[in-house]
This record gives C-alpha cells, sequence and structure tokens, in this order.
C-alpha cells in the first residue's frame, strides 16, 4: 500500500470577497515506502504550494480539493486540525527551505528536537534530552552534547539545516516532505544534506522532495513530477525523465542547466540577439591585474582575513570565473576589484595604472571602465526611479550630448539586453527578476566599460531565466569585447562561462587554471572534493537536450 | 520587437503577471480614514474662514448668558463672561493649529539636521551629536520646553519653539537610522561603482529615501504637538488668556469644572479629536507608502 496517494489535487486561493484561482491543477501521484517522488518546477510553479497543501498546511484562504488524499490509508481530507496535530511531526516530518527562519532563533535546537517529542508523549525530560542528542549525532552534527545548547544564530547554515531535518525525523515519521532542503546550503553541506536524506530513504521513509534544481533530484529522485503553471507537464523514473525528455518544457529546463556539456553552446533556446557594433575600439591584453591581495577585517575576536594573498590578471574579452563557498572571501575579492574597498596589502591595476593605490577623486573619474552587476537587483536600484532615470544617471557625464541622445542611447542600452521600450516608465518592483537583472546589466553597460564583475549575477533566477542571462551575457561580451570577473557559488554556472577559474577557500586561492584543467583534472584535495560533490545530470547526453 | 524575451520557456503556460503591478491589491479603506479626513476638513475650514462656522464673534460678552450649559442657542455652551464656546472653539483653530504645524516644522527640521549629521559626521561630529541627541532625550520633553519659555516668555511662537525642540530628539534618532540604512544600501553602492560624487550620491539617493518616511510621520507629529501645546497653555505658559486657543480654553474653564463641565470637556474633546485625526491620517498615509515600496 502507498505510503501517499494523491488523485487530482487542486489548490485554489480566494481573494477577500474573489473567486477562488487555482494555482494546482489535477495533481496526482503514489508514493512508496522507501522511495523519493521529486517535484520539479520553476518559480510559481505551484510546487511548494502542493507540498503544504499534502501535510495541512495551506493556510488560510487556500482550497484544497481532492479527489483522493491518502495517507498510509487514512482519509486526510477529513482530518481535523487535531488529527493534523497529531500526525505531523509523529509520522509526517517536514523540512523547511530555511533553517534560519525555521528555527526560534531564542531556543536551542537540542530543545527544538526535544519539542517534537515532548508533543508526542515523551514524558522524561531525561529521556528526551538522551534522545535529542542522539539524533543529532545521526544526522552528523559533531560534538551534539554542546551543539544541542546552542542557538540556530550559533550554527553554520549546514549544521542548521541538519538540526532542522533531525526534529523532523525525531519520531521516525513515515513520510518527510522536503521543501527546497538544500537551496540555500554550499556545495560540499549539501552534499552532506542530500546523503542524510538518502539515509533516510534507506531506512524506509518515503520523501517529498521540493526542488528546482534538477542536479539535486537526479541524485535523489526514484520518480520526478515536472510541473509549470501548477499542472503536471512530465511525470515518471527519474532516468528517463532526465534522460529522455519528452515534454518541451522539460527539454528546455534541462538543456537550460549549465555545466560541463554546455560550455560553448546556447543554454536557451532563444535565438542569438542581433547586437549593434561596439561604440568604441576593443581593449587588449591583460585589463585588470590584482597582486597579493590581502583584506583584514576587526572582529570581536581579533582580525579575520577575509582575502589572504589573491593574484589574478583579467583579459579584454575574457572571463575569469572565481569559485568558492560562503566565507571563501570571493565577494571581498569582487569589491577590490571595483575599488569598492582597499586592500591591506597588495596592488590593483586597471588598464596599467594604478587602481587599488590612486585616491578615490582620482578613481571616480575612471570608474566608468569598470560596472557592476550585483547579486539581488531590486536592491541595487533606488526604489523611487524608474527604469529610465535608473539608465540616464548611469550614463557618463562625460559623454555629454543633448536629453534626446541620451534618451536615444537609453533605449539602445534596453535593446542590447533584451528589454523593450515599454519598461522605460516602469519601476523595477513591478518587474520580474529576469527582467530586473537585464536593466541592472543595461546599467553596468551604460558607461561602456571595459570590465563587468558580475558578483552572484545570476544565483537568484530560476534555471531558464539564468539560461537566457548567460547567454545574454554571452552575446555581450563577444561583441563588446568584455572582460568579465564572474563571482559564483555555483560550479556548473562557472564551468559554463569561464575561460580561466580561481578556486577560493577561507581567502586563499587553491587552485588556478583553465576551465577544463580545474573541472577536469583538479589537483588540489579541496577542488576534488568540490567538484565530486557536485551533483551532476551526468545522464543528459548533449544531442538529447538539443 | 521580436527579441524581446519573457521569463518563461517556451510552450510553458504560466500565470500572468504584468497585469497587476507589484501584485497590489486594492483594499478598501477604513471608515475611520473617511471620519477623519472630515473631521480634518472641519478644522481647515476653521482655520482659513472661521466666518463660515461661527455663530457669533467669539469675544462677546454677554452676562446675562454667562455659564450655560450646551443646548440650542449656544451648542457648546458660554463660558463665565457669556461667551459662545462653539464660536471660540471655531476661532481657536487657527491659533491651535498654527502652534502645533510650526511646532512639528521646528521639530523635524531639527531631526533632519541631528540626525544626518549623526549619521554622516564621521567619527568626531556624529559621536557627538549622538550625545547631545541621548542628552535631550533624557530630559522630560515638558521640562525642556519649561525651560525654554522661561527663558524667552510664553508667547506663540515660544510655545512652538519649544514643543518642537522638547519633541525633536526621537525623530532624530528616527532620520539617523533612515540615512543609515540608506547610505549602506546595494544601490548607493552602485551609484559609487559607477563613479558619483559623495555629494550627488546624498542628494540623489541617500536623503531623498531617508527622508521620504517623514511625509507620514509629519501628520502624526502635528498631531502629537497640538496635545502637548495645549498643555504648556494649560499651565499658563503658552498664549495670553483672550486667545481662544485650545489649551488656553482648557485653562480658563479650570476654576468653574465643577459647576461648568462643558468649559473643559468640550475643549479637550476637540483636541482629542484633531490628534484623532492626524492620527488616523498620518497611520494611513504611512502605509500607503509602505505598501508602494514593499
Amino acid at each position: 500500500m502507498s505510503v501517499l496517494s494523491v488523485r487530482d489535487l487542486n489548490v485554489g486561493f480566494a481573494p477577500r470577497g474573489g473567486a477562488t484561482r487555482d494555482v494546482v491543477h489535477d495533481v496526482s501521484f503514489d508514493l512508496e515506502a522507501g522511495q523519493c517522488l521529486a517535484v520539479v518546477g520553476e518559480s510559481g510553479s505551484g510546487k511548494s504550494v502542493t507540498a503544504r497543501a499534502l501535510v495541512g498546511l495551506s493556510g488560510p484562504g487556500a482550497r484544497v480539493r481532492a479527489g483522493r488524499l491518502d495517507f498510509d490509508g487514512a482519509d486526510v481530507r477529513t482530518f481535523t486540525g487535531r488529527d493534523w496535530r497529531r500526525t505531523r511531526g509523529a509520522r509526517i516530518g517536514f523540512v523547511a527551505q530555511d533553517a534560519l527562519v525555521s528555527l526560534d532563533p531564542l531556543r536551542p535546537v537540542g530543545a527544538e528536537v526535544e519539542e517534537a517529542l515532548r508533543l508526542h508523549g515523551w514524558t522524561s525530560r531525561r529521556r528526551r534530552r538522551a534522545r535529542a542528542v542522539e539524533l543529532l549525532t545521526a544526522v552528523g552534527i559533531p560534538s551534539a552534547g554542546t551543539r544541542a545548547g546552542q542557538r540556530p544564530g550559533e550554527l553554520s547554515g549546514g549544521l542548521r539545516q541538519r538540526a532542522l531535518i533531525a526534529s523532523a525525523i525525531a519520531l521516525q515519521p513515515e513520510l518527510l516532505i522536503a521543501d527546497e532542503p538544500t537551496t540555500a546550503l554550499d556545495v560540499t553541506v549539501q552534499a552532506q544534506v542530500l546523503d542524510l536524506l538518502e539515509e533516510q530513504k534507506r531506512q524506509g521513509v518515503a520523501i517529498v522532495l521540493i526542488s528546482h534544481d534538477l542536479s539535486v533530484v537526479a541524485r535523489l529522485a526514484d520518480r520526478v513530477l515536472v510541473v509549470s503553471g501548477g499542472r503536471i507537464v512530465e511525470a515518471g523514473r527519474t532516468a528517463d525523465v532526465l534522460d529522455a525528455p519528452q515534454h518541451e518544457y522539460t527539454r528546455a529546463l534541462i538543456a537550460a542547466v549549465p555545466g560541463e556539456h554546455t560550455r560553448g553552446e546556447r543554454l536557451s533556446p532563444a535565438p542569438r540577439a542581433a547586437l549593434p557594433a561596439p561604440r568604441r575600439e576593443q581593449r587588449t591584453g591583460v585589463v585588470l591585474r590584482a597582486e597579493g591581495l590581502v583584506k583584514r577585517y576587526a572582529t570581536g575576536r581579533g582580525t579575520h582575513t577575509a582575502v589572504d594573498g589573491v593574484s589574478f590578471a583579467l583579459r579584454a574579452g575574457r572571463t575569469l570565473g572565481v569559485v568558492g563557498e560562503s566565507g571563501s572571501g570571493k565577494s571581498t575579492t569582487a569589491r577590490l576589484a571595483l575599488a569598492l574597498t582597499t586592500p591591506d596589502e597588495g596592488t590593483v591595476e586597471l588598464l596599467g595604472r594604478p587602481w587599488s593605490a590612486a585616491p578615490e577623486r582620482e578613481r571616480r573619474a575612471r570608474r566608468r571602465e569598470v560596472s557592476v552587476v550585483q547579486q539581488d537587483p531590486l536592491s541595487s536600484f533606488d526604489p523611487r526611479w524608474t527604469v529610465e532615470r535608473i539608465l540616464l544617471d548611469a550614463l557618463p557625464r562625460s559623454s555629454g550630448g543633448d536629453r534626446e541622445s541620451r534618451r536615444a542611447r537609453v533605449r539602445e542600452l534596453l535593446h542590447q539586453v533584451g528589454l523593450g521600450e515599454d519598461v522605460l516608465g516602469r519601476f523595477p518592483l513591478t518587474m520580474s527578476g529576469g527582467q530586473r537583472q537585464r536593466v541592472s546589466i543595461a546599467r553596468a553597460l551604460a558607461p561602456e566599460p571595459s570590465i563587468v564583475v558580475l558578483d552572484e549575477a545570476v544565483s537568484a533566477l530560476d534555471v531558464s531565466v539564468q539560461a537566457q542571462v548567460l547567454d545574454l551575457l554571452a552575446d555581450l561580451q563577444r561583441t563588446l569585447g568584455l572582460a568579465y570577473l564572474f563571482i559564483s557559488h555555483d560550479l556548473g554556472v562557472v564551468y559554463h562561462v569561464s575561460d580561466d577559474v580561481l578556486v577560493m577557500k577561507d581567502g586563499v586561492v587553491v587552485e588556478r587554471g583553465t576551465a577544463t584543467d580545474v573541472f577536469e583534472h583538479p589537483r588540489e584535495p579541496y577542488t576534488r572534493e568540490l567538484v565530486s560533490a557536485l551533483p551532476r545530470l551526468g545522464l543528459a547526453a548533449p544531442e538529447e537536450t538539443r | 520587437m521580436s527579441t524581446v524575451l519573457t521569463d518563461a520557456a517556451p510552450g510553458a503556460p504560466r500565470p500572468a503577471r504584468t497585469g497587476r503591478p507589484g501584485g497590489r491589491t486594492r483594499r478598501p479603506r477604513p471608515w475611520s480614514v473617511y471620519l477623519a479626513t472630515g473631521t480634518a476638513l472641519f478644522f481647515l475650514v476653521a482655520v482659513a474662514a472661521p466666518g463660515v462656522l461661527d455663530t457669533t464673534d467669539p469675544l462677546a460678552l454677554n452676562l446675562s448668558q454667562a455659564l450655560q450649559a450646551p443646548g440650542p442657542g449656544h451648542w457648546f455652551g458660554t463660558d463665565e463672561a457669556g461667551r459662545d464656546l462653539w464660536s471660540r472653539v471655531v476661532h481657536g483653530a487657527r491659533p491651535s493649529l498654527a502652534i502645533g504645524a510650526g511646532a512639528s516644522a521646528v521639530s523635524l527640521s531639527l531631526a533632519v539636521v541631528l540626525g544626518s549629521l549623526a549619521a554622516l559626521g564621521g567619527r568626531v561630529v556624529g559621536p557627538a551629536v549622538d550625545r547631545l541627541v541621548e542628552v535631550l532625550f533624557s530630559f522630560p520633553s515638558l521640562l525642556l520646553a519649561l525651560l525654554l519659555v522661561a527663558l524667552l516668555g510664553p508667547s506663540a511662537l515660544t510655545q512652538a519653539v519649544a514643543v518642537g525642540v522638547g519633541t525633536a530628539p526621537g525623530y532624530a534618532r528616527m532620520v539617523r537610522g533612515q540615512v543609515l540604512s540608506a547610505r549602506g544600501s546595494a544601490y548607493v553602492e552602485a551609484a559609487v561603482a559607477l563613479g558619483h560624487s559623495p555629494a550627488r550620491i546624498l542628494r540623489r539617493h541617500v536623503l531623498p529615501n531617508a527622508l521620504r518616511p517623514l511625509v507620514a510621520i509629519m501628520a502624526l507629529s502635528i498631531g502629537q504637538s497640538i496635545v502637548w501645546a495645549s498643555s504648556l497653555s494649560f499651565l499658563g505658559l503658552g498664549v495670553a488668556p483672550p486667545s481662544s486657543e485650545w489649551g488656553a480654553l482648557l485653562e480658563a474653564g479650570r476654576p468653574y469644572v465643577a459647576h461648568a463641565w462643558w468649559l473643559t470637556v468640550v475643549p479637550g474633546l476637540v483636541i482629542v479629536a484633531l490628534a484623532l485625526a492626524a492620527t488616523t491620517l498620518g497611520n494611513h498615509l504611512q502605509s500607503l507608502l509602505e505598501r508602494r515600496e514593499s
């Protein structure tokens, strides 16, 4: 008998006084013990709403209708709030995306786990405590006895996520619902969390995995549902779906994943943009050179060295990828390249002249040579400004020109990044994530730079949007001869875009070389660990994704 | 234009996103906002043209009708000299609101200057202004106002300045926080990377974004200032007696509180009504602005 059996699940939301608008349509599936079912889709596809409906957490205003919704033979459609409380935690575990917001910041993580036990009949305080430490150990938290007394804020992201999983599995549930359980994690930590979920599966727990990340799905799931617009567009065994996708949407989704097999190829089905000729002569050779950069920050307990002896040379028309996990110093490196902060030791040279050592007054005039695209485009725009004003403001003053020619230049910039003139009067707040990042790229192009620093520039985007933006960046580089300093935690993306790669760890460059060398023949143990931890699609050969 | 791309992968049905700008939904305004708007309009007419609303000359003495309770002839009753309280309240709107608005203007200007200096003053000026604001904070506002009145003598202007200075530290704190958060924002960093000068960034980004919430705070602060100003008048430290300023009316009615309740209760209720209206409108304005931003 299936642990979970769902037929024709519809979930809708009714705005106050309005008609119900369905966001999930006719979803059906069965899930056996010891199996993992992945629900894959992009933001807005309804995958999280589906997950929440399965545990009765759709929230007020939601209308859940289903032909059948059975958990372990019991019809949960008839469940009262009380029935749910008895089931959730004890028989169905729920792991949310961000452990920092899911855990009570004032409660030690051990107490969080104990709470789950206490609510379900563990009356002995001593036994609860012992069991909590046992669980924290089981999920791979070192010295769990001490850690149990710490608050979520004192733990790293990976440890927090493991603590959350510990509280979800505390009562050995039959079903685990994991909503983007590894999205906020570094790749090596992600691998550990996936191992942990795999172990649960082996012990007979059924898992519903909600994810946008096909490589995570490939690693853990037995079956996959691909959802788009609230409907299942494809369902099947993981290997079948990823190897030989039937639906157009699934194919586009798989083709959009950057990695080793996509280098030099386009990720999105959109045609190559016809870009206007560059407005000025392209540079050649090394445009930015960093020598022995060191940056220290004062912390409560002395100083922390964020960047320690980093050197690199960035050439015109080339992409230097900087990859590393959180805290590796890659963002500080970006800020040093932009001269937004000055190094404690070492120098940066821009176009053969001192950059980090120059006074800010002198740098200001030369800043147009180095642009930046930040991770979160929305917060990088003044909330009061329209797209037109943002771009007009970014045009260099020295370029002069009357009002009309400046406006024409703004329209040209929009065209370059694939946006229409209709967005001129809009506020970034009312635009989609992909459109915002395009505006951000247009702003970076406005001063006609030689170098663009991209700091996690595609990390917040859905995979198909990310594919379009990466294609756009490739087109722009080819036409304008730009040099990219591409900072990312995502190995697949870095592999896809980079000519050369720096691998950073704890502020130090541990390995450098061409992208192929670093990813195919990693020399350092850390790089090897990183590359091997990278969950691969690995199944989809290029000809099948075309 | 054919190169315009959408976020949707081809063939993928996607819920339309463009129709609702920012996903905002129009919510009906609560009735309290309409009531507050009506009240505010009434007081504005009283300020602009008291002659439209009054029934008699607010200063006309009529001893034969002294201390009459509210009734058909005198809606709010009369005082000990037979003056019509309704007309006095109407004519009192102008000085009361002038003092209230003046006080909040003083208060907010001072707050903007102190708050910006505290946030942007560097390592010497910043902390110095911080300490000054803390000292002002720890000083009871009323005592501070009393001190100023004692120094400058009671008058409408003194009253406005005294109340303004007394309430400024709280707003200065707020401005400081706003300026700091705007200065640390990603859009300011983007402007620095574009090579804009600090003066331009301050003028174009930091100050406008930091001061925007003050629009709503202004309305809140007028209500509060009128209450403060009335307290000063009640203590006899405001405008001189023949004026119909509401605090002064309260003070004038105090000796008769045992047998002519309306002389104190009515001006008191009027002050409450205005403060409530201003606060309601201020809160509404604030939530409108916030909804635009989030």
